[in-house]
């Protein structure tokens, strides 16, 4: 479902005497649908740059980056809208949302995307809401103002509304208390069962050892220091 | 793994069967020897959302305008595909075809709402003009609907009868989306949208626009300088510097991940909030 095949990606500074920053080199992997590989490595080692290349928030320098049948590498843009609204999900870090828009519609957002019925959307994303334990009362302000474990379960609810066939983690279980850790790992395993091909990056290990089939180091993709 | 090749080809079914809605090639207006904007070139698709970023001068405004037929560009083909006759190039059609079609394909919203409002007319009438520009005769309906366009634009039923003059900045604009969407219009041209709005205000027409674009499966090509706005409501990206494009891709990629110099100035000089 995921393929990378020699991936490269560096980072040019135009405004900084264009210096050439070198990130990943050779990046190589596979993910099979129902497969879920655990991204490792030091911080820095470049695992979130791996996952922004395979979204297509980043543009790799060269190389293959297979979801599904698309290359996102040399994809257009609408081909990866595409792709994001209807094949590959994204649980980034952070939360960015328009302000103002009440949580549950935030939530129920890639649901309608995909053309459910406002009904349908909503009645799931109360569902995942009430699963992740946002109090009711919250669901119909802004999650903006809500607090950093708050809105990363918005966030989480969000990446899980809509059944993509390929998702991506980065650190879903961080900052998240034991009860909602748990339900979090139960949702990946649901992803895993139904046949969606994950990467995630965890730091906590007992998360990591739960629900990863596999491990990849990304220190393998950082490229050689030249002398 | 029957299931996942139907899958995969369906995918790729729905997206490559679409016909781009606008289509502009080797766009160039000059102003005397200086370069307004030049070798301007891309498509657009079927509720596709497009921002056009760059410092006051790169000539976004120029092309937008040239795009809306406000200005005659110099060369280049603005093919738009018409619900009639399919794609006919809008630079070469006549004067009455082209206010035909700005009247009902195709809607701007400008920068200062004053602009496209008319302000010695009632808010009510600002909207039921341009169903009358179509052929709408009957008031009941036309009153009926204005008002219930008032309402998607968060303006009170109440201020049906007032005129523009007496709203504030953020209803004015307000005002001028729903007088612009009431015919239900496939392209919106909009120059600066949210410019000399209180950033509340902004959010607020942010939300708005992002519903209608969705529900009403609308292309927007939006100018702006603001790199928060375009982030939020547009799916790709174009930047300009000195009359040319120096850039294009995903909005996300372009922001996160720029690759032309200018670019990375652009978003390095962003206050962070």
């Amino acid at each position: 479902m995921i393929e990378l095949n020699n991936v490269n990606k560096s980072f040019t500074l135009h405004n900084q005497g264009s210096a050439v920053i070198p990130v990943m080199e050779g990046a190589s992997l596979s993910v099979e649908p129902g497969e879920c590989v655990g991204l490792i490595g030091a911080s820095g080692s470049g695992k979130s740059t791996l996952m922004r290349l395979i979204y297509g928030n980043y543009l790799a320098a060269s190389g293959q980056i297979l979801v599904g049948n698309v290359d996102v590498a040399s994809a257009e843009p609408r081909e990866i809208l595409a792709l994001r609204r209807d094949t590959l999900g994204y649980v980034s870090q952070f939360l960015r949302v328009v302000p103002r828009v009440p949580t549950l519609d935030v939530v129920a957002e890639p649901l309608l995307a995909v053309g459910k019925s406002q009904a349908e959307a909503r009645d799931k994303a109360a569902t995942l809401l009430s699963l992740l334990n946002i109090p009711e009362g919250l669901w119909g302000l802004s999650p903006t103002t809500f607090s950093g474990g708050e809105q990363q379960r918005v966030n989480i609810a969000r990446g899980f509304a809509y059944e993509y066939p390929a998702l991506l983690l980065d650190e879903p279980t961080a900052s998240l208390d034991a009860k909602n850790r748990d339900m979090v790992l139960g949702l990946i395993e649901g992803a895993k069962a139904r046949g969606a091909a994950i990467i995630g990056i965890f730091h906590d290990e007992g998360a990591r050892e739960r629900v990863c089939d596999r491990f990849i180091d990304v220190t393998g993709f950082s490229p050689q220091v030249a002398a | 793994m029957r299931a996942d090749k139907d899958f995969r080809e369906n995918t790729r079914a729905r997206t490559e069967t679409v016909k781009p809605l606008l289509q502009v090639r080797e766009i160039e207006k000059r102003y005397g020897a200086r370069i307004g904007c030049t070798g301007v070139n891309f498509d657009l698709y079927p509720g596709e959302v497009m921002g056009i970023v760059g410092e006051s001068g790169s000539g976004k405004s120029t092309l937008l305008n040239c795009l809306a037929g406000h200005l005659e560009p110099d060369a280049g083909q603005v093919i738009f595909d018409t619900r009639a006759d399919g794609p006919v190039d809008t630079v070469t059609m006549s004067e009455p075809e082209r206010r035909m079609l700005s009247r009902t394909d195709w809607a701007f919203v400008h920068q200062h709402a004053r602009d496209g409002l008319r302000t010695s007319v009632s808010a009510g009438g600002n909207i039921g003009e341009r169903l009358m520009a179509v052929g709408d005769r009957h008031y009941g309906n036309i009153r009926e609907r204005a008002i219930d366009w008032l309402g998607r634009v968060e303006i009170s039923e109440t201020r049906v009868d007032d005129r523009p003059t007496a709203f504030s900045g953020g209803m004015q604009q307000r005002l001028q989306i729903a007088r612009n969407l009431v015919t239900g219009p496939r392209l919106v041209f909009m120059d600066e949208p949210t410019g000399g709005l209180d950033v509340s205000v902004q959010a607020r027409l942010l939300d708005l626009l992002r519903g209608l674009v969705r529900e009403m499966g609308l292309s927007a090509l939006i100018v702006t300088h603001d790199l928060a706005v375009v982030r939020l409501l547009a799916d790709r990206l174009m930047v300009m510097k000195d009359g040319h494009v120096v850039e294009t891709g995903l909005t996300d990629q372009v922001l996160d991940d720029p690759q032309h110099a200018y670019t990375q100035l652009l978003v390095s000089s962003v206050l962070q909030v």
